[in-house]
C-alpha cells in the first residue's frame, strides 16, 4: 500500500486542540446553563473560541498543505478519515431515521390496538385510529396540516440534485485545470445550496404559521422538525465548507494533484444530497 | 446410563460448593443460592429451562476449565515443555464451530417451547389491569365478579419507617421487611388470570419471582402476562425497573384465595367503597379532615416532600410555607389533582378519593408549619371532577 | 506511562512541563494521558462503588439516602464505561499501534490529541451536577441508570449537560476511531499485510469501526432526550404517538455493541500475550480474525435481548434469543484458539501471563451467564437482578479491566525501561484475582434468589451473601490502591529491560529500544 513512510507529516505539538476543547465546553455548558434557564453568554462566548479555533486551526492546515509539507501518504490518510466522517454521520441520521420507521411501523400501530395491543387502545386511547401522519392519541400540539411533497419540497430535491451535478462540473474543471470552470461550478453550487436553505426557511414559516405544524405537534412534528432540522444544519455547514473552498480556489490553492480539501467538501456535499431523497421519500412523500 | 452418573456427580461438585459456602458462615446461605422454582406450572417450566441451560454452561465450562488446567500444569517450561510449532488447523476450527452450535440449538429448543407458552394469554378467566406509579402500584379490577374494585398498594407503614435513612430500626425485626404491603392484590386460585400492565409516569416492572416472569409496565401502552395459581398463598416480590428514588420500595404482594374466601374479599370491598361514599358527602370539620389528611399525607406525599414538609432542596419543594400551599386554595387543590406536567409531581385526582383528596390538601395548609386556616370539603372536591 | 526521557533535535522549542502535555501531538504521550486518565475514573468509579458496597453492606439505609445511592450506581456504571475502560483501551491503542505496524506515529495526530483533550472537559460536564443541590453532593446528578431510560430521565432538571457531556464523549470516541482506522489503513510499514497485523491491532481496527458505527447513534438518543425535555417533541411519549420503549432500542443499538467496543481489544490484548508466555504461535490467527469480525456483525442485531421483558412481540422476541446465543459460538471459537495456543506450549507464568489466563477463565465464566440470559424465557427471571450484574461485571472487571492490567503489565517494561517487580505483580494477581471472586461470585446467588439491582435496601434473606460481597468488594479496591503503588514504583525504577523484554515476545514493538524513543519507525522497517 504505502511505498515509503520517509516524509510522513507529523506537526509540532499545537495548542488548538485544548482552545477547541474549552470552546467546545463553553458553548455546551453555555448552552445548558440557557436551557435551565439561565444566561446565554457562555454559549456565545464558546461559539466564538471554537470559530477561532477553527480558523487557527484549518489555516494552519492549509498553510502547511499550500507549503507542501503533505505526501501521498499524508493526502491518504485525510481520506481515509473524511470517508469514515462521513460514515459516522450516516449514523447519526440512522438514529432518527429510525424513530420514524419505528413510530410508523410499530408505535403507532400499537396505540391503535395493533398486534396484541388491543388493550392498549381500549384501555388508554379508546377512540384512536391510527394513522401516519399523526399527533398521537392524545393529538399533543392540537390539529395541524401536513407538509405537501410536490411543492417546496420537491423544488428543493431539483435545487439539490442540480447543485450535485454543478459541483461535479467544477471537479471536472479542477481536474482538466481550468480555473474558471472550476469556480463557476463552486458559486453556482454555493448559490442553489443557499437557495435551498432559503426556501427550507420560508417553508418553516409556512409551516408554523399556516399548517399548525410545529416541533411539538407530537411524532409527526417531531421527527419532520428534527430530520429537516439537521439536514438543514449540515446543509448550512456543507454551503459555509463550499464557500470556503470557493475561495480557497480563487486563491489557487488547489492543483489537479493536490486538492483533497475540494474532494473532501464535495463527498459531504454529496452526502447531504443522498440523506435529502432519503428526507424527500420518507418523511414528505409517501406518507 | 454415562450421563446420569455424569450428572449426578456434578451434582455433588455443587452441593460440595453449597456446602462448603453454607458451612463458612451462620444460617441463611443456603436458602439463597438458585432461582426460586415457584408455583405455577410457568415457573416451574422456566426453573426446568433455567436449570438445563445451567447444567449444561457448567459442564461446557468444566470441559474448557479442564483442558486449559491440564496444559498449565502439563506444559510448562519449567518442566521442560518444548513449544511446538503447530498453528493452524482447518478440520478443528470446524468441529469446535459445529459443536457449540449444536449445543446451542439444542438450549433453543426448549426455549422456544417455554417462551410461546409464557406469553400466550388468551382464553384468560379474569383480567385486572396494574398500573405502576411513583412510588406503588394500583390493582383495577375489570372484569367479572370483582368488576369495579380498584385501590392502591403501598410499601407498608412499618417497613417504610424502618427504611427511613438512619431511623436505626433493624430489618430482621420484621417478618417482612421490605416486602409487604398496605393492600395485597387478591386473586382466585384455579382460574387463569391476565394481568394488564401499564404505568402511570415512568417504566415500572411487576415482578413476582413465584409466578415465573416480570413484565415492564410501560406508561402509555398495556403489556400482558398471565399466571393460573393452585395453592392458596401469599407471594412476594418488588418492582423490578429502575423508577427513580424509591425504586427500591415498592413491593408487589399477592394473595391467592379459594373461590369462597376470594367472594367474601370481594362482598367486603364493596361494602368498604360505599361507606367511602357515603362519607364523601358529608360535612367535614376542619380537625377531622387534619387528622385524615395526615395518614394520606404520610402514605402519598412523604416519599418526596419528607415527613416535616421541608422536601429536598432543588429536587422536591417544601410544603411549608410554600407559596402554592398557603397561597390561594384553588391552585393548590389544582397541582394536587392535576399534578405539574413534566415533573415528578403527578396528577392525584385519580388516585385519591374526594375525602383523601379535600383532607390531604386541608391537612398541608394547617400543618407542616403551616397555618392557614380554610379547608376544602369533599363535595367541593367532587364538584371540581 | 513513560517519563519520555529521549528528546531529539528538532524538538527543541518544544513547550515544557504541563503545555508539553496539552499541547502534544505524540502518540506515546497521549497514550500516556489516556491511560492515567483511565487510572483516575478506575478510582472515582471504583470509589462509588464502594459507596455502594457500603450501603449493601447490610439491610436497612445506613450510609446514604435513595437518591444518592441511585446517582452513585449511574455515575459508577458511566465512570467506569466511558471514563476507564474505553480511555483505557485507546490509551493502549495509541501507544502500540504504531509501534506494532511500525508507522512513525498516529495518522492525524493533533486530531489526536484533541480526541484526548476533550475528555476531561466531558468528565467535568458529567460530574458537575453532582455538586449543584441545596447542600455539598446533594444529588441532582444523573440518578437514572447509565442506560437513561425515559420517561424517568426525563425528570430530572439537570439533563441537559448529562446529554452534552454524553455528546462530547461521543465526538471523542468517534475522532480517536477515525485515527485509528486511518492509521492501520494507511501508515502500515511496507510488507505489513492485513493478515500479518498482530491481533491487538486487529481487534482494534474492527473495535474503531464499532464506535464509529454506535457512537452517533447514542449522540442521536440523547437528542432526542434533549428535544423531548426542552423543546416539546414527542419521540418517547405515547400521548403524542412517540414510545419510551424506542429510546431503548436506539440505545441498545448502541448498547450491545459498546460492550463489544469494550471486549474486542481484550481479545486482541490476550491474543499478544499468551503466545508470548506460551512461546508458540497464536493457534489459528485467521479464524481468530473472522472470529472478531463476526462478533462485531452479530453484536449489531442481537441489541434487545436487554428487552426481553418490555412487551415486545414474541416473534421479535424469538428472534433476538436466537441471534443472542449465536455469538457464543465465534466466541467459543476464539477461547478453542487461546487453548490450543497453550497446549503443548513451554509456558512459563509472569505477572501479564497470570492476568491473560485469569482473563480466559474468568471471561469465560461471565459469557456462560450472558449466554444464559439470552435464553428469554429464562431472563424473564433473570432480567434487572444481580444475576445480571454478576453477568456483566465478570465480562467487564475481569474481562476487560483484567486484560487492561494485563496489557500495562506486559508493555509496562516496554513505556518505561524497567522491569516489574514480578513479586509486586503477584502480589496484586492474587490479591485482586480472589477478591474479585468473593466481590461477584455471591451475586450470582442473590440475583438467582431474585434481588433486584438498583436498589440501595433489600430484604433480609439477601443479607449474608451481600455482606461477603462487600467485603470482597473494598478487598478489591485495595488491592487497586496497591496497583498505584506498584505502576508508580516501575516508573521510578527497577531492573534494567531489554529491547525484547519477554524471551517469548515476537513482534516489531520489541525491536526497538526500551524505554521505547519519543520517535519509532520514523524511517519504516520492512516486515517480511
Ligand atoms: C464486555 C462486556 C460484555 C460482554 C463481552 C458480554 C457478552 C455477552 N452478553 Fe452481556 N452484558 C453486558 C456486558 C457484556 N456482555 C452488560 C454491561 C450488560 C448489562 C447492561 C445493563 O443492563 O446495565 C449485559 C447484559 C446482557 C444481557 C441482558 C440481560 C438482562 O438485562 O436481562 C444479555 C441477554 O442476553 C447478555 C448476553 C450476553 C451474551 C450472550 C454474551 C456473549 O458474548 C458471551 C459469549 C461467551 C461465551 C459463551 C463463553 C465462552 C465460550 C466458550 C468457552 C465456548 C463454549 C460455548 C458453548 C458450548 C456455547 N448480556
Ligand atoms: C467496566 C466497568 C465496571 C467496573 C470496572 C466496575 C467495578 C465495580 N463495580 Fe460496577 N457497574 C458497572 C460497571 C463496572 N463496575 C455498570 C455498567 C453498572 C450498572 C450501572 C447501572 O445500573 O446503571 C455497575 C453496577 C454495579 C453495582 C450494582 C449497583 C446497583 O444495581 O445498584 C455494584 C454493586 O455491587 C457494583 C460494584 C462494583 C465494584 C465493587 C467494582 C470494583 O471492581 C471496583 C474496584 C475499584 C476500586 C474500589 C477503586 C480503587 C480504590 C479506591 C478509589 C480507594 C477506596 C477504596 C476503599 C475504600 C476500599 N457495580
Ligand atoms: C414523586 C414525587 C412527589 C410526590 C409523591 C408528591 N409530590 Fe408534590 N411535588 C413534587 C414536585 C417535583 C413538585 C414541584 C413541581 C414544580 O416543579 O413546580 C411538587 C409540588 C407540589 C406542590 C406545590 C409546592 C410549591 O410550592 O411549588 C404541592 C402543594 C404539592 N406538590 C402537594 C403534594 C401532595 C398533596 C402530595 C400527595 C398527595 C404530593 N405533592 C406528592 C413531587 C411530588
Ligand atoms: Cu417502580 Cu421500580
Ligand atoms: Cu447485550
Amino acid at each position: 500500500m504505502s511505498s515509503s513512510n520517509g516524509g510522513y507529516y507529523l506537526p509540532q505539538p499545537s495548542h488548538w486542540p485544548i482552545v477547541g476543547s474549552i470552546g467546545m465546553f463553553l458553548l455546551l455548558g453555555g448552552f445548558g446553563i440557557f436551557l435551565g434557564g439561565g444566561s446565554a453568554i457562555g454559549m456565545y462566548l464558546g461559539a466564538v473560541v471554537l470559530i477561532i479555533m477553527l480558523f487557527g486551526w484549518f489555516g494552519t492546515v492549509i498553510n502547511e498543505s499550500v507549503s507542501g509539507k503533505y505526501n501521498d501518504q499524508v493526502d491518504m490518510s485525510f481520506r481515509w478519515s473524511m470517508g469514515w466522517f462521513i460514515f459516522s454521520e450516516v449514523m447519526f441520521f440512522a438514529a432518527f431515521f429510525g424513530a420514524l420507521f419505528y413510530a410508523r411501523m410499530w408505535a403507532v400501530p400499537w396505540l391503535g390496538g395493533a398486534g396484541n395491543n388491543v388493550m392498549t387502545n381500549e384501555l388508554l386511547w379508546s377512540g384512536f385510529d391510527a394513522a401516519w401522519p399523526t399527533n398521537g392519541p392524545g393529538e399533543v400540539g392540537g390539529p395541524f396540516e401536513i407538509m405537501g411533497a410536490w411543492g417546496i419540497p420537491a423544488i428543493n430535491t431539483l435545487i439539490l440534485l442540480t447543485s450535485g451535478v454543478t459541483l461535479t462540473w467544477s471537479h471536472w474543471g479542477l481536474k482538466k485545470n481550468d480555473r474558471t470552470q472550476m469556480i463557476l461550478g463552486l458559486m453556482a453550487t454555493v448559490a442553489l445550496g443557499v437557495l435551498f436553505l432559503g426556501l427550507q426557511a420560508y417553508e418553516y414559516i409556512h409551516a408554523y404559521q399556516d399548517l399548525n405544524l410545529k416541533l411539538t405537534s407530537g411524532m409527526y412534528g417531531s421527527t419532520f422538525f428534527l430530520l429537516t432540522g439537521f439536514h438543514g444544519l449540515h446543509v448550512t455547514l456543507g454551503a459555509t465548507m463550499l464557500l470556503i473552498i470557493l475561495l480557497r480556489s480563487m486563491k489557487g490553492h488547489f492543483s489537479e494533484h493536490n486538492h483533497f480539501a475540494f474532494e473532501a467538501v464535495a463527498w459531504y456535499w454529496h452526502f447531504v444530497d443522498v440523506v435529502w431523497l432519503g428526507l424527500f421519500v420518507f418523511v414528505y412523500w409517501l406518507i | 446410563m454415562f450421563a446420569k452418573t455424569l450428572r449426578r456427580a456434578l451434582s455433588s461438585v455443587w452441593g460440595a460448593v453449597l456446602l462448603l459456602s453454607a458451612s463458612t458462615a451462620i444460617a441463611g446461605f443456603g436458602d439463597t443460592l438458585n432461582l426460586r422454582e415457584g408455583v405455577t406450572a410457568t415457573s416451574k417450566t422456566v426453573y426446568g429451562l433455567h436449570m438445563l441451560i445451567f447444567w449444561i454452561c457448567v459442564v461446557a465450562c468444566a470441559a474448557v476449565f479442564a483442558v486449559l488446567i491440564y496444559s498449565l500444569f502439563a506444559h510448562r517450561k519449567s518442566k521442560g515443555a518444548v513449544p511446538a510449532t503447530f498453528h493452524e488447523s482447518t478440520t478443528v476450527e470446524v468441529i469446535w464451530t459445529t459443536i457449540p452450535f449444536l449445543v446451542l440449538v439444542g438450549m433453543a429448543v426448549p426455549a422456544t417451547k417455554a417462551l410461546l407458552a409464557l406469553e400466550d394469554t388468551r382464553d384468560a378467566d379474569m383480567s385486572i389491569l396494574v398500573t405502576g406509579y411513583q412510588w406503588k402500584w394500583k390493582y383495577d379490577y375489570i372484569d367479572g365478579a370483582a368488576e369495579g374494585i380498584s385501590f392502591f398498594s403501598n410499601l407498608d407503614a412499618k417497613s417504610n419507617e424502618m427504611r427511613q435513612l438512619g431511623s436505626g430500626a433493624n430489618p430482621a425485626d420484621h417478618e417482612h421487611y421490605l416486602l409487604d404491603v398496605d393492600n395485597r392484590v387478591v386473586v382466585p386460585i384455579n382460574k387463569k388470570i391476565r394481568f394488564l400492565i401499564t404505568a402511570n409516569d415512568v417504566i415500572h416492572s411487576w415482578w413476582l419471582p413465584d409466578l415465573g416472569w416480570k413484565q415492564d409496565a410501560i406508561p402509555g401502552f398495556v403489556n400482558d402476562g398471565w399466571t393460573e395459581l393452585t395453592e392458596p398463598g401469599v407471594y412476594r416480590g418488588k418492582c423490578a425497573e429502575l423508577c427513580g428514588k424509591d425504586h427500591g420500595f415498592m413491593p408487589i404482594v399477592l394473595e391467592a384465595m379459594t373461590e369462597d374466601d376470594y367472594n367474601q374479599w370481594i362482598a367486603d370491598q364493596k361494602a368498604g367503597a360505599a361507606a367511602a361514599a357515603a362519607s364523601a358527602t358529608q360535612t367535614w370539620t376542619l380537625d377531622d379532615l387534619v387528622a385524615r389528611g395526615e395518614s394520606v399525607y404520610n402514605t402519598n406525599c412523604v416519599a418526596c416532600h419528607q415527613a416535616n414538609g421541608q422536601g429536598i432542596p432543588g429536587v422536591f419543594p417544601a410544603i411549608t410555607g410554600s407559596a402554592i400551599a398557603t397561597g390561594d386554595i384553588g391552585g393548590h387543590i389544582d397541582i394536587v389533582m392535576n399534578g405539574k406536567a413534566g415533573t415528578a409531581m403527578q396528577a392525584f385526582a385519580g388516585q385519591l378519593n374526594d375525602v383523601d383528596m379535600a383532607a390531604v390538601v386541608t391537612y398541608q395548609r394547617n400543618a407542616l408549619g403551616n397555618s392557614v386556616g380554610d379547608m376544602v370539603q369533599p363535595s367541593e372536591i367532587a364538584a371540581l371532577r | 506511562m513513560s517519563t519520555a526521557t529521549t528528546h531529539d533535535d528538532h524538538h527543541h522549542g518544544a513547550p515544557s512541563g504541563i503545555m508539553r502535555w496539552i499541547t502534544t501531538t505524540n502518540h506515546k504521550d497521549i497514550g500516556t494521558l489516556y491511560l492515567w486518565f483511565a487510572f483516575i475514573n478506575l478510582l472515582i468509579g471504583g470509589a462509588m462503588a464502594m459507596v455502594i458496597r457500603a450501603e449493601l453492606f447490610q439491610p436497612g439505609m445506613q450510609v446514604v439516602d435513595p437518591n444518592f445511592f441511585n446517582m452513585m450506581t449511574t455515575m459508577h456504571g458511566l465512570i467506569m464505561i466511558f471514563g476507564a475502560v474505553m480511555p483505557g483501551f485507546v490509551g493502549l491503542a495509541n501507544w502500540q499501534i504504531p509501534m506494532m505496524i511500525g508507522a512513525p506515529d498516529m495518522a492525524l495526530p493533533r486530531m489526536n490529541n484533541w480526541s484526548f483533550w476533550i475528555l476531561p472537559f466531558a468528565a467535568i460536564m458529567l460530574i458537575a451536577p453532582m455538586f449543584t443541590g441545596g447542600a455539598f453532593l446533594d444529588g441532582q446528578g444523573p440518578a437514572f441508570g447509565w442506560t437513561m431510560y425515559a420517561p424517568l430521565s426525563l425528570q430530572y432538571d439537570k439533563l441537559s449537560f448529562f446529554i452534552f457531556a454524553v455528546h462530547m464523549l461521543g465526538f471523542s470516541s468517534i475522532m480517536g476511531a477515525i485515527n485509528i482506522i486511518a492509521t492501520i489503513l494507511n501508515m502500515r510499514a511496507p510488507g505489513m499485510t492485513l493478515m500479518k497485523m498482530p491481533l491487538f491491532v486487529w481487534t482494534w481496527f474492527i473495535t474503531a469501526f464499532l464506535l464509529i458505527a454506535v457512537m452517533p447513534v447514542l449522540a442521536g438518543a440523547v437528542t432526542m432526550l434533549l428535544t423531548d425535555k426542552y423543546f416539546g417533541t414527542s419521540f418517547f411519549a405515547a400521548a403524542g404517538g412517540g414510545d419510551p420503549v424506542m429510546f431503548q432500542h436506539v440505545f441498545w443499538f448502541f448498547g450491545h455493541p459498546e460492550v463489544y467496543i469494550m471486549i474486542l481489544p481484550a481479545f486482541g490484548v490476550v491474543s499478544q500475550i499468551i503466545p508470548t508466555f506460551a512461546r508458540k504461535p497464536l493457534f489459528g490467527y485467521s479464524s481468530m480474525v473472522y472470529a472478531t469480525a463476526s462478533i462485531a456483525f452479530l453484536s449489531f442485531i442481537v441489541w434487545a435481548h436487554h428487552m426481553f421483558t418490555v412487551g415486545m412481540p414474541v416473534a421479535g422476541e424469538l428472534y433476538f434469543m436466537y441471534a443472542t446465543v449465536m455469538i457464543a459460538v465465534p466466541t467459543a471459537v476464539k477461547v478453542f484458539n487461546w487453548m490450543a495456543t497453550m497446549w503443548r506450549g513451554s509456558m512459563t507464568f509472569e505477572t501479564p501471563m497470570l492476568w491473560a489466563i485469569a482473563f480466559v477463565f474468568l471471561f469465560s465464566l461471565g459469557g456462560f451467564t450472558g449466554l444464559m440470559m439470552g435464553i428469554a424465557p429464562a431472563d424473564m427471571q433473570y432480567h434487572d437482578t444481580y444475576f445480571i450484574v454478576a453477568h456483566f461485571h465478570y465480562v467487564l472487571v475481569t474481562g476487560a479491566v483484567f486484560s487492561i492490567i494485563a496489557a500495562v503489565y506486559y508493555w509496562l517494561p516496554k513505556w518505561t525501561g524497567h522491569m516489574v517487580n514480578e513479586t509486586h505483580g503477584k502480589i496484586h494477581f492474587w490479591w485482586s484475582t480472589i477478591s474479585v471472586n468473593v466481590l461477584f461470585f455471591p451475586q450470582h446467588f442473590i440475583g438467582l434468589a431474585g434481588m433486584p439491582r438498583r436498589i440501595p435496601d433489600y430484604s433480609v434473606q439477601f443479607a449474608d451473601w451481600n455482606m461477603v460481597s462487600s467485603i470482597g468488594g473494598f478487598a478489591f479496591g485495595l488491592a487497586q490502591v496497591y496497583f498505584l503503588f506498584v505502576l508508580i514504583k516501575t516508573i521510578k525504577g527497577g531492573e534494567k529491560a531489554t529491547d525484547q523484554v519477554w524471551e517469548g515476545a515476537e513482534g516489531l514493538e520489541w525491536t526497538i529500544p526500551s524505554p521505547a524513543p519519543y520517535h519509532t519507525f520514523e524511517t519504516a522497517p520492512t516486515v517480511k
